[in-house]
């Protein structure tokens, strides 16, 4: 499996897959977890993304989610949005390039 | 077609009723997911980017309409309406949610499927010839003994927890459709000079990060010896695989730690203690009883010429056409054997619709037996169809889109999931072919190629056979780009071959350009009747890598 924190990178979200059905989800500013990447909470740096690590991950947290993870975003420099630095996490992030009609990108369609 | 007894339905029942506990006890959190996970992939149930997916078992690729119904019903009702065919004869839903599995599974048993053993550190399902029972100058139907096996090491408790996962083929001819040498035990039936039938064993072949060829260490196990010996080998794959490091634990590494010899010695060592105690010799009645499940059908007195279909191959080119490339001699007279590729010019390979798959499966109930094969190329096999239906068969094909006339050209590709579905992918897989399908779409230039098999993996673990593609393809990850490393000569059949990196990984963008260029270079050397294979083992590396590289 490819790495998702690569040495040196500045920011990073939290990730993991939905227990009920494997959905990918994200850990937002509100604490919870949510199918969109777009209300992913964003960590600037690895003390923020520690803590908001230990957030997505509270005793009990399994019932939920699981294999959460962070990986790294990239800003950018003119939208000022952030998106998944890796091929793998913008993949997980939409859906199937091969599938354009299944995954989130379908939904948003 | 082996059908189950009361024991295997009791069997099948009690572990979806205890998949169906467990689930429930997860979902109330009874259960961690540290204590769940391995109880879920023992029933085949994987996490993979988007949602869980599910490996269902197809024992030796064979599979009845009424199963394939329920495969395409089992798409529509719990996945996105489609499956996914593997290398290993298996069929993969990428999209069920696992509190549905339970139901999933409980109507897979009503047609005798499960997904038990297809993940995990065990004996995973046996795969065979998928021409088994129908070709020309087959030993012996392999899935008899591939039978066997499945009953000896489904739930075995000695071999359930295994140094790492463990796979075996058995091919009962002498061309080997199953890749034998490249299993963890590969089986060649033979006969000898009396005519007795047994069975010569390869052990320690594999793909992976590290690709061996099967070593050969019996000539002619007998057949009522056969699971004794098979037991032999497990033991000591047990007492000596490295549980220490899995990426050694695969029973290739101890054999070729130990060596081809050593390995020898010591099965046989083992195998002389249970031999002694006689308690695994297999009775011969029971032998038969499992061999009467897959006696021949009831084929028809015909001539092997037959005017309906030389009219319909000289009336209808595109027919002809397929014949030449789809359809396989059978071994009765009048009839054929039918490949159905599921590789249209630009698909994605090895999946079917839920729409298809019920095409296939009322084309089999209606002209093939009942019978229905899956191939380690991700292909469907009809192994009995009467030559005077092909026509017919063929224009069933073409209403459901199953009528690719590529089998064994260019764009007939293994390709593994990759990185649009597999966790462990470094890159994709099924992009690259799709372009390398479409690159080639003339079906012209295809057949003008001849022979060639492309097989592209997304990760090191080379579920897509890279090693053993005639151009292997595998998809690295370069600081978060995908790139992809390309192998020229390798081989899975009976000359086996693993093969040889040309050089520098290419880019997504230029990849296809790159095995365009290979096959250039192949046609500007072969001699008359060269496939790729045969040009590429007489001039060697050296004209594709200048191609490729330019001269040094």
């Amino acid at each position: 499996m490819a790495q998702h924190v690569s040495k040196g990178a500045r920011y990073h979200a939290v990730t993991a897959n939905r227990l009920t059905d494997g959905e990918v989800v994200y850990f937002s500013d509100q604490n919870s977890w949510v199918l969109a990447f777009e209300k992913a909470a964003i960590a600037d740096g690895p003390e923020a993304t520690e803590a908001l690590l230990a957030k997505a991950k509270p005793e009990g947290f399994s019932q939920f989610v699981i294999d959460v993870y962070p990986f790294e975003v990239i800003e950018d420099e003119t939208s000022k949005t952030f998106q998944p630095a890796s091929v793998r996490e913008i993949i997980r992030a939409s859906g199937p390039t091969v599938r354009l009609d299944l995954g989130k990108q379908a939904e948003t369609a | 077609m082996y059908r189950y007894d009361e024991f295997d339905h009791e069997m099948v029942r009690q572990r979806v009723a205890q998949f169906r506990d467990q689930v429930s006890r997860r979902m109330s959190g009874e259960l961690e997911e540290d204590a769940f996970k391995p109880l879920r992939l023992m029933n085949g149930v994987y996490l993979q980017l988007h949602a869980y997916m599910l490996r269902v078992a197809i024992p030796y690729g064979t599979l009845s309409s009424r199963q394939m119904h329920q495969l395409a019903h089992i798409a529509r009702k719990y996945d996105r309406g489609y499956g996914h065919f593997t290398t290993r004869q298996n069929i993969q839903y990428n999209w069920p949610a696992l509190e549905a599995i339970p139901d999933l599974l409980e109507e897979l048993a009503e047609v005798e499927m499960h997904a038990i053993q297809t993940s995990g550190n065990c004996i995973r399902n046996v795969t065979a010839d998928q021409y088994a029972g129908a070709i020309e100058a087959e030993v012996e139907d392999p899935r008899i003994i591939s039978e066997i096996i499945r009953q000896w090491s489904t739930f075995h408790p000695e071999f359930s927890f295994l140094p790492r996962k463990f796979k075996i083929a058995v091919s009962g001819h002498e061309n080997d459709r199953a890749a034998i040498r490249f299993h963890d035990i590969g089986i060649a039936i033979k006969k000898n000079d009396a005519g007795q039938i047994g069975y010569e064993v390869h052990v320690g072949g594999g793909l992976g990060r590290s690709p061996f060829i099967a070593k050969k260490i019996a000539d002619f196990v007998k057949p009522e010896k056969l699971l004794a010996y098979l037991e032999a080998v497990m033991r000591v794959y047990n007492q000596l695989g490295r549980r220490d490091n899995s990426y050694k634990a695969r029973i290739k590494i101890l054999v070729h730690e130990i060596g081809a010899d050593e390995m020898k010695r010591r099965v046989e060592v083992e195998f002389a203690k249970i031999d002694s105690r006689g308690t695994l010799d297999l009775p011969e009645a029971e032998r038969q009883r499992i061999a009467s499940y897959f006696a021949p059908p009831a084929f028809e007195t015909l001539s092997n010429s037959c005017p309906e279909f030389e009219a319909a191959c000289t009336n209808d080119a595109a027919f002809s056409k397929w014949v030449k490339t789809n359809v396989v001699a059978h071994k009765v007279d009048g009839y054929a054997i039918v490949n159905i590729s599921l590789k249209p010019i630009g698909g994605v390979p090895g999946d079917a619709t839920d729409v298809q798959m019920d095409s296939i499966a009322k084309i089999a109930c209606d002209y093939s037996c009942d019978e229905i094969r899956v191939t380690h190329e991700q292909n469907l096999v009809l192994p009995h169809v009467r030559k005077m239906d092909l026509h017919t068969v063929y224009e069933a094909l073409c209403a459901a889109d199953l009528h690719t006339p590529n089998l064994g050209l260019i764009s007939d590709q293994i390709a593994c999931p990759g990185l649009d579905y597999c966790n462990l992918a470094n890159a994709r897989s099924i992009p690259v072919a799709q372009e390398i399908s479409e690159r080639f779409s003339d079906l012209d230039r295809q057949a003008d190629i001849g022979e060639l098999h492309i097989k592209i993996s997304g990760c090191i673990n080379a579920c897509g056979h890279h090693h053993v593609g005639n151009i292997g393809i595998l998809g690295v990850d370069k600081k978060g780009t995908e790139f992809y490393q390309l192998t020229l000569g390798g081989a899975p059949d009976e000359h086996a071959a693993i093969g040889d990196i040309t050089g520098p990984a290419f880019t997504a963008d230029k990849v296809v350009d790159a095995v365009e260029n290979i096959v250039e270079t192949y046609m500007h050397h072969r001699k008359d009747g060269e496939k790729f294979l045969q040009t590429y083992r007489r001039v060697g590396m050296a004209p594709f890598k200048e191609r490729l590289y330019g001269s040094e």
